[in-house]
């Protein structure tokens, strides 16, 4: 059967949104049925073996994004101030904070207690984030610890000896895991249901890079900072589900059927934009409208690539030997997730060239020096290696505090004041 | 290396040595260091917190730990945005300002800010910037061999450079000389618990710095003279408040901040440079050596919170450490946009409280220089404890 084109077009907005309010209902229901819930994170979730033990994931990072994009952030971030969190830590950790002193209570519902937390470290901030569920619940923490890249370019070296230690050290990580799993859950680990969740996630990687490569093409098809953050939701969200397996198949098949039609987003594509970073949730449609106004859209993002815990690399498992595989593509995609923030360089290079870039927008956060702390640098260093424009601002991803919406609508106006400019000049010496 | 780079203190009673060591902590341009560069030495420069320099020291080149400084970053600024910790602006700016020329630069994961460092720092200079992977997940049963072949890595990197192999027995050599310091070190550290009144917070820190300076085996001749001198001071004990301070174990609080906690208790236990520290025991010299380094790290260790160690929560760690050095109350500072130290502000003084132990809570920045607010608030948590 075929799909009407009119229903192609934006179902991976509406489904994403469907599927979010969805998610949000069983999160509420395991809370009220004081059910198993896992604590997990973005880049490194663990997903693939929590599920074959019925854990219902939780991911704070989203939950306290949430209360940014619902405006209510300020009032969750006080309410952890109030108990001597400082005003300059991760405003994600204080949102969650005060979710726990709140008893769960969340504007998209009710959030439950973590029976696990599992994080990798992929940020530091998350060890010290599950340092506080261990104190508040006395909630067993696991850490899965993937050694990353050591120095710039040294990502990949699949042959050389200490990619094999890194690999045996995340494997038996995995193992212990599992083992900790059993031992709370009281399930046995089922390799069988491993395979399946394993084969869910692969068509989500799949289609995930396919997606991402599709937006090379002119005009873009979504807008990274809008459209891809839906999408990203289901990436974390439905891992390794048959639900996610089947939206990811969907997105492609909206993806190529807009490529073939010529259809792109909203914005009337003047300006093809990069984004490093993450997004200013405070404002979000604002924000992106700042840029929209201009005729600029963002045609990837970094965010897109850490933020799926680097699945945008399309890493698929071998499902012949899902530990050891399973183990190869966590060090392979949280490595991925962690150079994307620090060694981002070349990914950089091949965004503006594969994907037709015009001006890169470098947007660090106060609140997370994961992602921020290398911008300004990796900035100058990019502009000696590409003649490109490029903007930086600084603001928030929940402290509305710190986003002065008067000053980053000065910066941005200027910066397209000065791409036009440019492609003027390029179109008469052309 | 023949030449001895710091040897301005010796024939000097004790108060000369000590002027000596405190112009050699602050001198911000490393002359010492730079000695040891002329006379055809190596360095690889290694940012805090733990560090295993016995590997570096095998080679013979000299580990020195970057841990910031009191200097403007005239250079690096514009390679950092805002929101962020001074340790991280300074400590390049040294390389950006050839004050400290180096073979090697590492970094760790030890938060978010440090781990992108050596990032920023690769992209400044040519020479190998790399992050020494340590452990996050501590209570693996694989995490000793991971960790042993980590370390495994960088001697062969440390091997390029030094243009020379480590043998086991180098490896051994090394292992005694800091096993020796370390005893120095826990020395020192007695004196601070046990007559606090002999030698004050500052001095302690500047003999201890100097380690991350100049070759281990001088700083062992130099505590080792000390030391003794040290312990035969003729000061009388005053009626102060003895206290511990937490918070120093990545960028380091001023000396000024050090005098004014000074001036009104005697500090007898801390947590500054305790990667100088972190190990706590003698490391093994029989067997593999690198697995007795790589263990040690793990099993015979200090905290911090930058370590995650389920046998080690941090705040029962603070309430051991004061209890045994009969400290008082402590003072729970952070450097200023740490982001681990500040979280673990929290949680220290809910293990306080509930152990009815008075502290303090303050912020500091390296570059800090007034102290009025500081002092007045200092003088009157002492007061109301005195009063109480
Ligand atoms: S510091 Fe950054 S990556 Fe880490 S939890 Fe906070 S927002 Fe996420
Ligand atoms: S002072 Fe804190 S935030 Fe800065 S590098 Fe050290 S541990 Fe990291």
């Amino acid at each position: 059967m075929t799909t009407a084109p009119e229903s192609i077009v934006g179902r991976g907005n509406r489904d994403g949104a469907a599927l979010f309010r969805q998610w949000f209902e069983k999160i509420t229901q395991t809370a009220e049925k004081e059910q198993n819930a896992a604590y997990v994170f973005v880049m490194g979730s663990i997903s693939e073996i929590l599920r074959t033990f019925d854990f219902t994931m939780v991911f704070p990072e989203i939950n306290s994004l949430q209360t940014a994009i619902r405006r209510v952030s300020d009032e969750y971030l006080d309410e952890a101030e109030d108990q001597g969190y400082s005003p300059d830590i991760c405003g994600y950790v204080k949102a969650d904070v005060a979710v726990q002193l709140r008893g769960g209570e969340h504007p998209m519902g009710r959030i439950p207690k973590p029976t696990i937390g599992v994080l990798t470290n992929a940020c530091n901030t998350y060890i010290k984030w599950a340092e506080i569920w261990e104190r508040m619940y006395q909630t067993p923490i696991f850490t899965i610890d993937v050694p990353g890249s050591r120095e710039a370019g040294s990502l990949n070296p699949q042959n050389e000896s200490n990619y094999k230690n890194d690999l045996r050290y995340v494997e038996i990580q995995l193992q212990e895991l599992i083992s900790k799993c059993e031992e709370i859950t009281g399930i046995k680990f089922d390799p069988d249901r491993l395979r399946e969740v394993l084969g869910y996630s692969n068509d989500m990687s799949r289609g995930w890079k396919k997606v991402l490569e599709l937006n090379s093409n002119r005009p873009s098809l979504f807008n990274a900072l809008t459209d891809g953050t839906v999408y990203l939701g289901v990436a974390n969200c439905f891992r390794g589900t048959e639900i996610g397996s089947k939206f990811f198949s969907d997105l492609v098949e909206e993806m190529e059927y807009k490529a073939a039609q010529g259809i792109g987003t909203l914005t009337d594509e003047k300006y093809r934009l990069g984004f490093v970073g993450v997004p200013c949730y405070p404002i979000f449609r604002h924000f992106n409208e700042f840029f929209t106004d201009w005729g600029g859209t963002f045609v990837n993002s970094t965010y897109l690539w850490f933020a799926s815990g680097g699945t945008n690399h399309g890493f698929e498992y071998d499902l012949t030997n899902p530990i050891e595989s399973l183990a190869e593509g966590i060090l392979l995609n949280v490595r991925g997730a962690m150079d994307s923030m620090f060694y981002h360089e070349n990914a950089l290079i091949d965004m503006i060239d594969n994907q037709f870039v015009d001006g890169m927008v470098f947007h660090p956060i106060k609140s997370c020096r994961t992602v921020s702390t290398g911008l300004a640098d990796s900035r100058r260093s990019l502009m000696t290696k590409r003649d490109i424009p490029s903007l930086f601002i600084e603001s928030d991803m929940m402290d509305k505090r710190v986003v002065s919406e008067a000053q980053l609508k000065n910066r941005i106006d200027a910066f397209f004041e000065g791409l036009a400019v440019r492609k003027q000049r390029e179109s008469i010496t052309a | 290396m023949t030449i001895k780079i710091f040897d301005a203190w010796q024939g000097l009673p004790l108060d000369g040595i000590l002027e000596q060591c405190q112009i050699l902590v602050e001198d911000t341009d490393y002359n010492a260091v730079k000695r040891w560069r002329e006379d055809g030495g190596k360095i690889v420069g290694h940012f805090q917190v733990y560090f295993p320099e016995e590997i570096v020291h095998a080679a013979g080149m000299l580990p020195f730990k970057v841990r910031g400084a009191s200097v403007d970053a005239t250079h690096s600024d514009s390679r950092f945005g805002s929101y962020l910790c001074s340790i991280l602006k300074t400590s390049l700016e040294l390389a950006m300002s050839d004050r400290l020329e180096l073979e090697m630069f590492v970094s760790h994961p030890i938060c978010d800010a440090a781990r992108n460092l050596a990032a920023i720092w690769g992209r400044n200079f040519d020479y190998p910037c790399q992050i020494l992977y340590l452990p996050q997940n501590a209570n693996s049963s694989h995490s000793i061999n991971y960790l042993k072949d980590e370390y495994d890595r960088l001697k062969k990197e440390i091997e390029t450079i030094a243009g020379k192999k480590i043998t086991d027995d180098d490896l051994r050599a090394s292992l005694a000389v800091f096993n020796e310091n370390r005893k120095l070190l826990r020395e020192l550290y007695a004196i601070k618990r046990d007559s606090p009144w002999k030698i004050t917070a500052t001095e302690a820190y500047i003999l201890m710095a100097i380690g991350g300076m100049i070759p281990r085996e001088e700083h062992n001749e130099l505590l080792s003279h000390t030391i003794p001198l040290i312990k035969s001071r003729d000061v009388k004990s005053q009626d102060k408040m003895r206290i511990v301070i937490e918070g120093g174990f990545c960028e380091q609080p001023p000396l000024d901040f050090l005098r004014t906690v000074d001036r009104y208790c005697y500090v007898v236990d801390d947590d500054l440079l305790i990667g100088l520290r972190w190990i706590l025991e003698d490391i093994s010299l029989d067997g593999d050596p690198m697995f007795n380094l790589a263990e040690a790290y793990l099993e015979k260790s200090s905290y911090s919170p930058v370590q995650h160690d389920l046998r080690k929560p941090k705040e029962k760690m603070l309430v051991d450490r004061i209890k045994k050095s009969k400290a008082e109350a402590a003072i729970v500072t952070a450097a200023k946009m740490c982001e681990p130290g500040l979280e673990d502000q929290v949680t220290y003084t809910i293990a306080l409280e509930e152990e009815n132990i008075p502290f303090f809570i303050g912020e500091f920045e390296e570059n800090m220089t007034s102290f009025d607010h500081t002092e007045i608030q200092l003088e009157t948590f002492v007061e109301n404890l005195l009063f109480d």
